[in-house]
């Protein structure tokens, strides 16, 4: 017991975060898999961190509420800079993404409110592991069940083919729109948990290296499936602290495995169509064996 | 009276004029296609009637409904479906997939009732499972339901474009050259595909290059050239035209020039 309670003390921060960033890791994935390559998610984080901070420092709102906030109100900024940025598709609708993430990181580096530089401060630590654990399985379990809706099909013809998917009669537009404002919902859970777990947050914790990472985590796990996501988040957390004994050549060798994993595993770590072909494969040897 | 109706249609991109002055009726029930040499612009009808590019001038009207201003997926709803020359499914999803997307404004249930699978989320996905499943085996890929769309033959991706097509049960079907790239016996099972839409009740209006294809399978032809309708008729009155002749073939005279 007393060697839990310390590995507890030594890990719960590394283990909060690995929650987190499977959390973003899936609200990116969600955007993805309508074919949106948005960038503006750790800027959607930051719009949800700095809300639910705010609320709980100045208005003492019930966490619940203060949870909820963080989630609206991402989602409320997603719906107006939507509708113009969304006619953009692939790469020029990430610069356009990436614009926002900036505009949202140096508004929040000027504004009095948000504390400018140095951050807030002082932000009670309400969020516990069953927050994460349990807002986590809830989002697992709403696009698992996404995915087998009229929505989530819709979503997967417009990435394979919007003019298609128009032809069949699909709002393309709303969908775009849904997906990405879905996206901003989690990204924000995301970070009113986050700034409930880190005592201080600061505009540069959301700029665009989160962005990047953000994009890494759920490109690496591979976006066929919801596992591939958290996997790609779990990882890409853990390996820093796994490489530890290497020292100073720890971030380089992180790199190399990335670099590794995009050159021989394009899919990603975890994609289904390549997992089932390999179970066929190793089944018919065996059964084909007298 | 006709199920659609095309009235001085004309379409220019900058400088130049693609169509001009189109008057297309197309009924119901029956096979009608639009024929014409390369660039004659055919795919730019039907680009027009399903809204993915706006007329320059005239007018498009389905059962008597003006299309103009209408959105693409809008008009689909109201019951226009295509398939593509360049054959355009959804190649990661199975074929039951693709089929189910096509009936997607026809299944409705709430968000909440999706997120629970309450009883009618479950009973409006089993009855457009259901329907999916018989339109794959109206085009008989019923049995590769559950395989994905990238593994079919070129033949078989037609075939389940159509079923795709027909899934948003359209009165009208429009099939941009159905048969491109087949051979003759791929050809001659999809014409009695296209048939047997016909006979279930559905209008089709298709685009053709391969003369002989048109003639044993359509009701009625209109031949598209440089942009204008230069004959309307009959599959017989057409093959006899001396204008189709020409625009096929060539003028008699400039052969008379050659040594």
């Amino acid at each position: 017991m007393e060697a839990f309670a310390d590995f507890w003390a030594t890990y719960s921060t590394l283990i909060f975060t690995v929650g987190i960033h499977a959390l973003l890791a899936l609200s990116l994935w969600l955007t993805l898999s309508c074919g949106l390559l948005s960038l503006a998610n750790a800027a959607f984080m930051g719009i949800g961190a700095y809300t639910a901070a705010l609320l709980t420092l100045h208005l003492h709102w019930p966490f619940p509420m203060v949870l909820a906030a963080g989630a609206l109100a991402p989602a409320a900024v997603a719906l107006v800079i939507g509708a113009p940025t969304l006619r953009l598709s692939g790469v020029y609708l990430a610069m356009a993404t990436l614009a926002f993430g900036e505009v949202t990181r140096i508004l929040v580096l000027n504004l009095e409110i948000t504390g400018g530089p140095e951050g807030l401060n002082g932000i009670p630590l309400l969020t516990t592991w069953w927050h994460i654990l349990l807002i986590l399985a809830a989002a697992g379990y709403a696009l698992a069940r996404l995915r087998r809706s009229r929505m989530g099909r819709a979503f997967e013809a417009i990435r394979e083919d919007e003019v298609a998917a128009r032809m069949m009669g699909i709002d393309v537009e709303g969908h775009k729109l849904a997906a990405f404002t879905l996206g901003a919902v989690l990204a924000g859970l995301a970070g009113a948990l986050n700034a409930h777990s880190t005592f201080f947050i600061s505009p540069r914790e959301y700029g665009f290296e989160n962005a990047v990472d953000i994009l890494t985590m759920t490109i690496l796990g591979g976006i066929s499936s919801l596992i591939g996501p958290v996997l790609g988040a779990t990882i890409l957390t853990l390996l820093p602290e796994l490489l530890r004994f290497l020292h100073a050549y720890r971030l380089a060798v992180n790199g190399l495995i990335l670099i590794a994993v995009v050159l021989f595993l394009p899919t990603g770590l975890w994609d289904s169509r390549r997992l089932r072909q390999l179970v066929g494969a190793w089944r018919t040897r065996r059964e084909g064996k007298p | 009276m006709s199920m659609l109706s095309i009235r001085g249609v004309g379409k220019h991109f900058g400088g130049l004029q693609v169509l001009q002055d189109v008057n297309i009726e197309v009924p119901g029930g029956a096979i009608f296609a639009l024929i014409g040499p390369n660039g004659a612009g055919k795919t730019t009808v039907f680009n027009l009637v399903t809204g993915l590019l706006k007329p320059s001038a005239g007018s498009i009207a389905f059962q008597g409904q003006d299309l103009a201003g209408i959105a693409p997926h809008k008009i689909t709803r109201l019951g226009i479906a295509r398939t593509f020359q360049n054959i355009r499914l959804f190649p990661d999803m199975t074929l039951l997939q693709n089929v189910m997307v096509g009936r997607h404004h026809l299944t409705s249930y709430s968000g909440v009732a999706a997120l629970f699978a309450l009883p009618s989320f479950r009973e409006a996905e089993r009855r457009s499972r259901d329907r999916a499943l018989e339109l794959l085996s109206w085009v008989k890929l019923d049995h590769k339901a559950e395989s994905t769309a990238d593994n079919l033959s070129y033949g078989e991706q037609r075939k389940l474009e159509f079923a795709r097509a027909l899934a948003t049960e359209p009165k009208l079907l429009l099939l941009d050259e159905p048969v491109a790239g087949m051979n003759s016996s791929e050809k001659a099972v999809l014409m009695e595909e296209i048939r047997n839409i016909r006979d279930r009740g559905y209008g089709v209006f298709l685009i053709e290059h391969d003369m002989r294809f048109v003639m044993n399978l359509c009701d009625r032809v209109a031949v598209l050239n440089f942009g204008r309708i230069i004959a309307e008729g009959a599959p017989e009155e057409i093959r006899n035209s001396p204008e189709v002749i020409e625009a096929y073939l060539g003028r008699g005279d400039e052969a008379e020039v050659l040594p």
